[in-house]
């Protein structure tokens, strides 16, 4: 039963990165806030971060990392005189590790959450009519209390898509976030969905044993990408060892005593696969099945998703909602950017959202990276365009590293010479697009680009490299 | 604590104004009254100055952007602003610089000479980019490409052969100067007023003696009384206001299928500047004495000089009178200056020789031009209206008695 009715500023649904940025930046801006988050640990404690800190972001990189490091020593060292005898994998440690960074994390979003004084509460909500909140117990379906505020942000996040071809177990077939406690190396792993999660997640198990064949109903492989980058990364993909099928759909999949059993079906017909373990990363949906009673008609779009104006707000005055719960790319740095929104606007500002310079990054090795528009995208547009690419081993610092897969692409409008769009496959792509964000930001041009100094020698300088190719002019690379 | 500095109200004639160039950046302190943006419009160039002291916190439109009546267009922070510290060698402080170029703007404004603060920037807080200096080179160094081609196609025709690389007019100099706001407005207006007016001219010529006379015998007297030199435009501007009153149909306006007698009198004095043709109002001209009406001329001009002039001082106007004397013109045919019905043009006084009393005498003569819309005046009075202005003129006593 409905018991305090407390009333505050702001409440945030959701501790994730968009939730909990809104909160404390509501906080700085002097709002009493308070945040309500249902995410439970291992042990069934509150664990603030959300999706990004607990099941996501973090703990793949942190995985993948480590992953990449074991696959470095394993197989690769001997060149550079190092020579390596008795390398193993303890897996518990691993995953320990990347659970201690978990911890670490979600401990640091409580400081800071307590040094704003935002009061948080470790339960489920549900938003009601005249912006109130009904707060229910992690553990049980009873109501615990109804707290009501002037302003009201959800940011309950999204969860991986079930498909009801392959049904979760938890231990055997699962998703994306249990996907990443696997209490052993599977042997043969599979994986539907060739999408961002299935190539990272394909990666770890890859690189600590696993033989990994990744299910993909398209045709084309990471359609997202720009063609010429995803070509590239199936290339280098496929180098390693990830199988890499297209056009499949799943039919079925089910334990056995033994192993999973998988059917597909692609052009050539029918298949069947056993494995020891299965992945489903088709995609992810919005949380917003149960987030709001009925009374509260939160206006959502036909794939679930909150439907919000330029400012955030939904359809009920003083509701907003940011991050995975709305339409866009469903990544941190979007929700983190509305999360600072949205507090703005609360505060009297009107600051619209701007999603045109996304950056989107995906951590395996090479790591892939991109803002902007895909030449694919450009053409059909009509855009006259111009193109510059640079490889990766014409650049002596990856050369050095021995990090030499990769390529630099830059598109420009033919005429302006702006940068409409810039493509990095290789190793450190995720910190190398931060320049070419910052670039277009400014509207800058392939030749601003191409007349600023970057340090030699350094995996940077290729962006430098392709943007004198825009103009034909590159100089480590034959014509 | 922070102030918003909006676009001025503009009059309701003034639809929107160009946002033409920022002279001080975010960062920069700013000093009340410093002017902060010049925004163009139709008529004039307004500057909008700082309401306060303080620190330009941020900056809402770039320039080039078009702007209306209330808009806003900077914030400053009047908080924690301090005074801007002297250097020591007492030098003011220079706030944050413009901001800096980018590396593709460098080269080009130095490869062509250029003034990046001629430019409108579409960047960031309005940095230029690379297409805005582009684009500002297309507009300036363009050959006519279209007659170059026309020329070598004729040229095909007449000689019967592939075409040469030669280009008959390609090394002529020529230079493409996009017009102004101002001149292109001017421009618009004075083809509307030959569109849509029946616009003719009769003339005549006036014997300036008697003016003449009166000035020089009253023109010190005056100067001392009034503290204003006693000009022409004062005879011509009572001459004409007297004419109006025995002609109203001079002083009235078309509109659509009726006419509109203006039961007062602003009289534009039409001045010509740099910018191009500036006409400020007289208001209610029939109330103004000699001395007035000097003074209310020569304070236009100074306004003009110092880039003040309002767009209050250049609408409306029942009547118009142009002077092309100035520059030595003996005789023309004015543009009306819509939605008026008449002008009347003073040229140069030459001294011509007359017939006077069936004697040639020398005289100093002015010619006069009534241009006016034939739709509501008819001839018989246009040619009465001058013919009673040059009455005026040559008897000012008549002036005084109003006959």
């Amino acid at each position: 039963m409905a018991t305090n009715v407390n009333h505050s500023d702001v409440i945030v649904v959701g501790a994730g990165p968009a939730g909990y940025i809104a909160a404390i930046r509501c906080a700085q801006l002097g709002f009493d806030t308070v945040c309500i988050d249902n995410w439970k640990d291992k042990k069934g404690s509150a664990a603030l971060g959300g999706t990004c800190i607990n099941a996501g972001c973090i703990p793949s990189k942190a995985l993948l990392d480590s992953s990449d490091l074991y696959d470095t020593v394993k197989s690769g060292l001997a060149n550079k005189g190092i020579k390596v005898a008795g390398i193993e994998l303890d897996l518990p440690a691993m995953i320990s590790h990347k659970d201690q960074v978990i911890s670490r994390l979600t401990d640091k979003i409580a400081l800071l959450f307590k040094s704003n004084g935002i009061k948080t509460i470790h339960g489920s909500a549900k938003l009601l009519d005249g912006k109130r909140v009904e707060i229910k117990s992690v553990n049980g379906p009873e109501a615990t209390q109804t707290i009501s505020s002037d302003n009201i942000i959800l940011a309950a996040g999204s969860s991986p898509i079930n498909i009801s071809t392959a049904p979760t177990d938890g231990e055997f077939i699962v998703d994306s976030t249990d996907a990443l406690n696997f209490s052993s190396v599977p042997k043969t792993l599979g994986i539907i969905g060739a999408g961002i999660v299935g190539c990272e997640l394909g990666s770890i198990w890859r690189r600590l044993g696993s033989k990994v064949i990744l299910l993909e109903a398209q045709e084309e492989f990471l359609t997202i990408a720009d063609r010429d980058i995803a070509r590239e990364a199936c290339r280098q993909y496929q180098a390693q060892g990830l199988d890499i099928r297209l056009g499949c759909r799943v039919m079925s999949a089910k334990k056995t005593s033994k192993h999973i059993s998988l059917q597909y079906e692609d052009t050539d017909g029918n298949h069947r696969l056993q494995l020891d373990r299965l992945i489903v990363a088709v995609g992810r949906k919005p949380n917003s099945g149960n987030l709001f009673a009925p009374e509260a008609d939160l206006l959502l779009d036909e794939n679930g998703f909150v439907h919000i104006d330029e400012q955030g707000m939904t359809n009920l005055p003083g509701v907003y909602a940011i991050g995975d719960l709305c339409q866009g790319p469903m990544l941190a740095h979007k929700g983190i950017e509305e999360g600072m929104l949205v507090a703005e606007n609360i505060a009297g500002k009107e600051f619209k959202l701007d999603y045109r310079l996304i950056p989107s990054v995906i951590y395996t090795e090479p790591e892939i990276a991109w803002v902007g528009q895909t030449e694919q995208a450009l053409r059909a547009a009509g855009e006259d365009i111009n193109i510059g690419v640079f490889p990766f081993d014409a650049n002596s610092r990856a050369l050095v590293m021995d990090k030499h897969p990769g390529l630099v692409k830059i598109i420009a409008n033919a005429q302006t010479d702006r940068v409409l769009g810039v493509h990095i496959v290789g190793t450190r792509a995720s910190e190398l697009i931060a320049e070419a964000v910052l670039a277009m930001e400014f509207s800058a041009s392939s030749e601003d680009l191409a007349r600023t100094i970057h340090a030699h020698p350094t995996l940077a300088e290729s962006v430098h490299e392709a943007a004198l190719a825009v103009d034909h002019r590159a100089l480590h690379i034959p014509h | 604590m922070t102030i918003e500095v909006l676009v001025p109200n503009l009059p309701e004639s003034v639809a929107d104004a160009v946002l033409v160039a920022w002279h001080k950046q975010p960062g920069d302190s700013v000093q009340k009254d410093d002017n902060l943006v010049d925004l163009e419009t139709d008529k004039i160039v307004l500057e909008v100055p700082a309401p306060e002291n303080g620190i330009l916190k941020s900056i809402d439109q770039p320039n080039g952007a078009t702007v209306s009546s209330g808009q806003l267009l900077a914030i400053i922070d009047v908080n924690g602003s301090e005074e801007p510290i002297s250097a020591i060698d007492g030098s003011p402080n220079i706030g944050r610089q413009a901001p800096t170029l980018s590396p593709s703007v460098r080269r080009l404004i130095k490869e062509n000479n250029l003034n990046p603060s001629s430019i409108i920037g579409t960047g960031r807080d309005g940095r230029l980019t690379k297409v805005d200096v582009l684009n500002f080179l297309e507009t300036q160094n363009n050959n006519s490409k279209q007659t170059t081609s026309a020329q070598v196609e004729s040229a095909n025709v007449i000689e019967n052969k592939t075409p040469v690389l030669t280009k008959p007019g390609e090394n002529r100099p020529q230079q493409r100067v996009p017009m102004t706001r101002l001149r292109a407005r001017v421009a618009q207006r004075l083809l509307q007023a030959q569109q849509n007016a029946a616009m003719l001219t009769t003339f005549n010529e006036v014997n300036l003696n008697s003016v003449i006379a009166l000035r020089n015998q009253y023109k010190s007297h005056f100067e001392n009384q009034h503290e204003i030199k006693l000009g022409f435009m004062s005879f011509f501007v009572k001459a004409s206001i007297e004419a109006l009153k025995r002609f109203p149909i001079i002083n009235a306006s078309v509109d659509e299928e009726d006419i509109i007698y203006h039961g007062y009198y602003d009289v534009g004095i039409a001045v010509s500047t740099e910018r191009g043709l500036l006409v400020p109002i007289l208001r209610d001209a029939d109330q103004l004495d000699f001395a007035n009406i000097e003074k209310a001329i020569a304070g236009f001009g100074k306004k003009v000089r110092d880039g003040n002039i309002s767009v209050d001082d250049l609408t409306g106007g029942t009547f118009t009178i142009t002077n092309g004397g100035t520059f030595g013109s003996m005789m023309s045919t004015p543009i009306l200056n819509p939605p008026q019905s008449a002008i009347l043009g003073m040229h140069a006084i030459k001294d011509r020789p007359i017939v006077e009393n069936n004697e040639i005498v020398i005289r100093p003569m002015m010619y006069l031009a009534l241009s006016y819309d034939h739709r509501i005046i008819d001839g018989r009075e246009a040619v009465q209206f001058l013919s009673s202005i040059k009455e005026y003129l040559e008897d000012p006593a008549r002036l005084l008695l109003s006959i």
